[in-house]
């Protein structure tokens, strides 16, 4: 069974870094994204660093979201699904294990990349860290609500339209503490709390999402 | 002489009744697939015999009609079942080798290693090659060789022949042959001849 899991979640990394999938493009559009809002907002670097967090998360949210609709369905094209299906592994952890190789080349790089990033939307040095802990542990739950959204439209010809209908609203908590815990470094609020609350949500969205995302799957046409 | 290797199971169908799309496909379906046998499942073009095929992995509703695997433990019929249709399940991006290696790990089930079937299919050198620059008959052999990596009581063929030069025939009729008569079942949709002595024959539709 844990053959079965590790072997998901190798094609899966392997696939990403291979051809192109998901993860350079997801990359890519969060430098593009961050790089672009500094010229649209204009010279006021006070605003910019105050909304900085905001762009940061809001950038690592769309980059997840591009490229989530083909978690499933390039599986259930080539028919890759149907094997994955017939597998001694309960479905819950073969989604468990798609969604996780999502993150780790998603969330994760997007985590890694937002330092860097913060330097371009002048980001407090005080709110780097509280930033990259938020990432780290709120994309995870955005790879798994992604997930649950990406199973139910895994065989709708344009089911990347409807996902990040799906997705946006279960995001926005997410979205919210987030923010709030990046800016925890210039207000009295705690960091604690949004952090744990971060966390809460990440291990409710791996668990709901996923048993989710199963259950869409296993549903016959 | 063949080693037996599976536990004695039968596959049931009785009165199958497929729609789709608000249209009667096909009723009245039935057949028993035991230990050895074999069913070549015929029919015009659109007479349902991937949806048949599609229902027997629980992936198609039933309308009516139930599906019923004894023995083998309470297996599902999908985990018993190694199943090779049109959409070949081959990741293009990965060698042959990793896809058959994704395979054998998914299913868990002791076969041949990954470059011994390959080259039972006949292709023993395209383990290190993506299966993006195989050609159609070539993938179709690749997706033939998961059916040796992971040892499945049940083969479950949608027009395995489709694609198969002549030679390759010859080879898929003997790999039919020895898993029959190592104890298992095949069920292939196909409109030409399978090369299986003792083959039944099931026709849908008219």
């Amino acid at each position: 069974m844990s053959s079965a899991f590790l072997a998901i979640l190798q094609r899966d990394l392997a696939l990403a870094v291979r051809a192109g999938g998901g993860g350079e493009l997801a990359l890519v559009f969060f430098l593009t994204v961050v790089v672009l809002i500094p010229f649209a907002l204009g010279p006021d670097l006070n605003l910019l660093s105050r909304i900085g967090p905001a762009i940061l998360w809001l950038g690592a949210l769309l980059a997840t979201l591009i490229g989530l609709d083909r978690l499933f369905q390039a599986d259930e094209e080539d028919g890759s699904l149907d094997l994955i299906r017939g597998a001694p592994l309960p479905l819950e952890f073969a989604v468990f294990a798609k969604a996780l190789a999502h993150w780790l080349t998603t969330g994760l790089p997007l985590t890694l990349a937002a330092p860097l990033l913060g330097l371009l939307v002048a980001l407090p040095a005080e709110s780097v860290l509280p930033l990259t802990a938020s990432l780290a542990l709120g994309t995870p739950a955005l790879s798994f609500i992604g997930a649950a959204a990406a199973a139910l439209t895994a065989n709708l010809r344009r089911g990347g339209l409807i996902l990040p209908v799906l997705v946006a609203p279960l995001c926005v908590p997410v979205l919210i503490f987030g923010v709030s815990a990046s800016d925890a470094g210039r207000s009295p609020m705690s960091l604690q709390s949004p952090l744990l609350i971060l966390a809460a949500l990440s291990l409710m969205a791996a668990a709901v999402g996923c048993i989710a995302a199963a259950a869409a799957l296993r549903q016959p046409d | 002489m063949t080693q037996i290797r599976f536990q004695i199971f039968a596959l049931t169908a009785e009165a199958l009744a497929c729609r789709r799309g608000g249209r009667a496909i096909f009723d009245g379906v039935g057949f028993r697939l035991a230990n050895g046998e074999a069913i070549a499942l015929t029919g015009r073009n659109g007479a349902g015999k991937s949806s048949l095929i599609a229902m027997l992995c629980g992936r198609l509703r039933p309308e009516a009609g139930v599906i019923r695997l004894d023995g083998l433990d309470d297996l599902q019929l999908a985990e018993a079942a190694h199943l090779v249709g049109h959409r070949d399940g081959l990741k293009t991006a990965l060698t042959a080798t990793e896809n058959l290696r994704f395979a054998q790990e998914l299913f868990g089930s002791a076969g041949l290693a990954p470059a011994e079937a390959l080259a039972t299919v006949g292709l023993p050198h395209a383990g290190p090659l993506p299966v993006g620059y195989l050609s159609a008959g070539q993938r179709r052999r690749v997706a033939l060789a998961r059916l040796l990596v992971a040892s499945r009581p049940i083969w479950l063929l949608d027009e395995p022949m489709a694609a198969l030069d002549a030679g390759s025939q010859t080879m898929l009729s003997q790999l039919m042959q020895s898993h029959l008569a190592a104890g298992g079942a095949i069920l292939a949709a196909t409109h030409g001849p399978l090369g299986l002595d003792g083959a039944r024959e099931l026709r849908i539709g008219p």
